[in-house]
């Protein structure tokens, strides 16, 4: 302190900066409110933080790689660090993205970084929405953020499919491929949609690939961008909802507030997501194109497999038969249109429609929900969720048949017909199984990690049972649940001596 | 079921071993809680943790300018973050003061009453209008034209399809030739051989150019009546475009494809499996494609060399809604 402060009256140095912003803006009550705004925890509240963080890193790092690709399709001859492809023509698109591989310092640690965010990204958004919906967390006053996350997750899937494609490589091709026989698929318009798209017949004209790029580093991330933005306004404005538990209720929220503690948290979390995308991207490798080689449209190679939140799509090309309505001489529906479009439409819309499905035929509920449902409290929305999930991830699996006929040998016919069937059967056993374990929690009481609190009867020596019992819950010694195991485990031949149901 | 019970049990002591038993919850008790964690230890750690980021950075930089090996670059990126977020959450968990707050939700709907008084302060804008059919039908018809005008440039993204979508260079004399434009010539390939050929001088990259060419044994082509003669020596040439995804269909199997078919030489699309028999005018065997692959029908003229005897037999690529039916 100089001699001349000496006698001032002490300033106190957070309350400047207060002071200035609240003479300007008037923001006084909008930073308290701020401060102590009060965040639920619960684990799975973090799902959604990895995807928002993710997005953060994909602008970081695409901006960076921005300033050294090229988007162009016009021939150019590679001369650069990397030996195998010297002296080796290609699009300029595809040896931009070498160049930034081998020859920009820390180039390919940012373009695996942006790789890594990009599968994080759409996995932490996927996950995410499995949660809002098992939770029931979409239903009414969150219905117009449940449209918003399934809309970013569609936006965010054909985000990262153009930024899969923009390198030219020769894996990028076939996706471009399949994707202009999609469009050219859809009845009617399929035609002029794909020309109008590709500029031209695939593999589309010289405007093709700057269309691409703007597509992919402007208009979906700026979409995506103001998404983020209403979706976490209407959360502030809505609160989270959070899990029932002691002195929670509908309509008040406990937990910790911004400052201190939730701020750090946070930071921290996305100090972790940036840490791990970084290590990701600089200990493993992803999309390698330069093995790949360059695309051609008369090139091709087996067992190539996709980013993995398109294997759900080439699964659909793939188990659809041979099915292509031609009548009076003309094709009506080509057969990509199934698989490529029908199938994501039915996915997407069953979401999409879900919130109000679910009031209108299940629960005929229209009251406003603060409070989250555990899984097991709705067993038949739970079920039809698990179906759901399990019927497009059989179809996902589906899309690896190629892999497992490469590196296993296992027959691809009859790969096919085992997802084919498995796909049709699959998700009524999955949902026929998560409705029974539901109900059976719901009604026993029991929670699948934390032991059992419900009746407990056990077979007399002679015949018939009694119930020994009525609680084995808070005040039972904790010993009892192992005990119990072990007995089940010592005995296999024995029939089980008590009958809380098909969890044991 | 009974695997998972003992699973989910064995879990459960684990839970209790862990943590004890859960204490019985009261009545609704009031969660406000204020607790100061008051460590020095933990600041300490905290602090190690923040140095320990600061560290890691300053070794990203000097390695950025002395040696960018990306293994280097992430591992000290990405473990410096991680600190820096061991450090954070530390902080937020063992140093700074534990809070639960219980904060009361807004009230998001405010009553019928409200909603009416909005709906007649919008109804109020109206009043003393006599023609409103009119001017909502006229506001009806400029917002449709306006918005159809807007919307219209749009077709200048691309070509009128015309006749572009069925397009092929192929025609009857052409030259075949291979990707560094060498011409093929009929003793290039033995029986069960594959090459890719284009017309001379066409754009390799339009999907009507690419054709596979295979030689099979002539005794094992069964073609249409029509096909006669379009496989001189047991040449026979295809589209390389998959019918069904537009993929590159160059995976041939001979003498039978045994991963996808039962017999016979088989041309593969390894995009979606998509199965030709070669033999019988690519005839579709297994997978989602809708119809067989055009062939090219070709002659060996004097000097020895494959030239296409006509165009070919259908469009090439994958098909659209109205596209019209094979000329087989």
């Amino acid at each position: 302190m100089s001699v001349l402060r000496r006698g001032a009256p002490e300033r106190d140095p957070i309350a400047r900066p207060v002071d200035f912003v609240d003479q300007r803006l008037g923001a006084a009550p909008v930073l308290k409110k701020t401060l102590s705004y009060v965040f639920p925890d619960h684990w799975s509240f973090l799902l959604g933080e990895i995807a928002l963080y993710a997005f953060v890193m994909l602008i970081a790092t695409g901006t960076y790689l921005a300033l050294f690709f090229v988007p162009s399709h016009s021939a150019t001859v590679y001369h650069g660090s990397f030996a195998p492809l010297q002296g080796t023509s290609g699009t300029e698109a595809y040896m931009s993205t070498v160049r930034i591989s081998f020859d920009v310092p820390a180039g390919l640690l940012i373009r695996q970084a942006h790789h890594w965010a990009a599968n994080i990204f759409i996995a932490a958004i996927l996950i995410h929405l499995m949660r809002v919906f098992w939770t029931g967390a979409f239903r009414k006053p969150r219905e117009l953020n449940w449209l918003i996350g399934v809309t970013m997750l569609m936006l965010a899937i054909v985000e990262g499919f153009a930024g899969y494609s923009l390198p030219d490589d020769l894996l990028s091709g076939m996706g471009l491929a399949i994707a202009y026989a999609v469009a050219l698929s859809l009845p009617l318009i399929g035609g002029q949609l794909a020309t109008l798209l590709f500029d031209g017949r695939y593999p589309g004209g010289e405007d093709f690939w700057p269309r691409l790029f703007i597509a992919h580093v402007f208009i979906f991330p700026m979409v995506i961008g103001a998404l983020i933005a209403v979706h976490l306004a209407i959360i502030m404005r809505q609160h989270h909802a959070q899990f029932p538990g002691p002195g929670r209720r509908e309509r008040n929220v406990v937990g910790t507030p911004l400052w201190p503690g939730y701020a750090l948290r946070s930071l921290g979390w996305f100090a972790m997501v940036a840490g791990v995308i970084m290590l990701l991207g600089g200990l493993i490798q992803i999309n390698p194109i330069f093995q790949w080689g360059p695309y051609e449209t008369w090139r091709s190679t087996n067992g190539a497999q996709p980013d993995w939140f398109l294997g759900w799509l080439i699964g659909g090309l793939r188990l659809m038969p041979a099915f292509e309505p031609r009548f009076g001489g003309q094709t009506w529906i080509p057969n990509p249109f199934f698989g490529g479009a029908l199938f994501p439409l039915i996915c997407f819309g069953t979401l999409y429609l879900w919130p109000w499905f679910e009031q209108r035929f299940l629960t005929r509920d229209f009251r406003r929900h603060d409070l989250l449902d555990r899984p097991r409290d709705n067993p038949l929305r739970t079920a039809i969720g698990a179906g759901f999930f399990a019927w497009v991830f059989i179809v996902f699996a589906a899309g690896a048949a190629d892999r497992l006929l490469v590196s296993a040998g296992i027959s691809y016919i009859g790969q096919v017909w085992f997802f084919r069937i498995a796909a049709i059967v699959g998700p009524f056993i999955v949902g026929r199984i998560t409705y029974k374990i539901c109900a059976e929690l719901r009604d026993t009481g029991r929670h699948p990690l934390r032991g059992f609190s419900g009746r407990r009867v056990e077979r007399a020596p002679t015949d018939g049972y009694a119930t020994v019992s009525e609680s084995v819950g808070d005040r039972e010694p904790a010993a009892r649940p192992p005990d119990r195991a072990s007995a089940a485990g010592t005995a296999p031949g024995e029939p089980s001596r008590t009958r809380t149901g098909d969890l044991r | 079921m009974n695997l998972l019970g003992r699973l989910l049990a064995l879990w459960a002591i684990w839970r209790r071993v862990l943590r004890g038993d859960p204490q019985p919850l009261a009545e609704d008790p009031d969660p406000r809680e204020r607790e100061l964690p008051e460590s020095e230890r933990a600041e300490l750690l905290a602090a190690i943790g923040l140095l320990a980021s600061a560290g890691l950075a300053i070794a990203f930089i000097v390695l950025y300018v002395v040696y960018p090996n990306t293994p280097l670059l992430g591992a000290t990126a990405g473990l410096s973050l991680v600190s820096l977020a061991f450090a954070l959450m530390f902080a937020s968990v063992r140093v700074v003061p534990q809070v639960t707050e219980v904060e009361e939700r807004s009230l998001l709907d405010h009553g019928e009453q409200e909603h009416r008084e909005i709906a007649d302060e919008v109804r109020a804008g109206g009043e003393g209008i006599s023609r409103r059919g009119l001017l909502v039908g006229a506001g009806a018809v400029c917002g449709g034209c306006v918005g159809a005008a807007a919307l219209v440039p749009v077709a200048s993204l691309g070509p009128r399809i015309g006749g572009r979508l069925a397009s092929s260079p192929w025609r009857a004399g052409r030259l075949l030739v291979d990707e560094d434009d060498r011409p093929i010539t009929a003793d290039r390939l033995a029986v069960g051989g594959l090459v890719t050929a284009f017309p001379q001088g066409a754009d390799k990259s339009d999907l009507g150019a690419s054709v596979v060419v295979v030689r099979v044994d002539p005794g094992d082509l069964r073609p249409s009546p029509r096909r006669r003669g379009w496989s001189p020596r047991g040449y026979v040439a295809y589209s390389k475009i998959c019918t069904h995804a537009g993929c590159a269909v160059s995976e041939f199997r001979s003498p039978e494809s045994p991963t996808t078919t039962a017999s016979g030489p088989a041309l593969v699309c390894p995009c979606h499996y998509s199965t030709f028999d070669v033999t019988r005018g690519a005839k579709v065997v297994f997978g989602p494609a809708g119809r067989p692959l055009p062939q090219l029908p070709l002659r060996i003229d004097a000097r020895g060399r494959l030239r296409a005897a006509g165009g070919l037999s259908d469009k090439p690529g994958p098909a659209w809604w109205g596209e019209g039916g094979p000329r087989a």
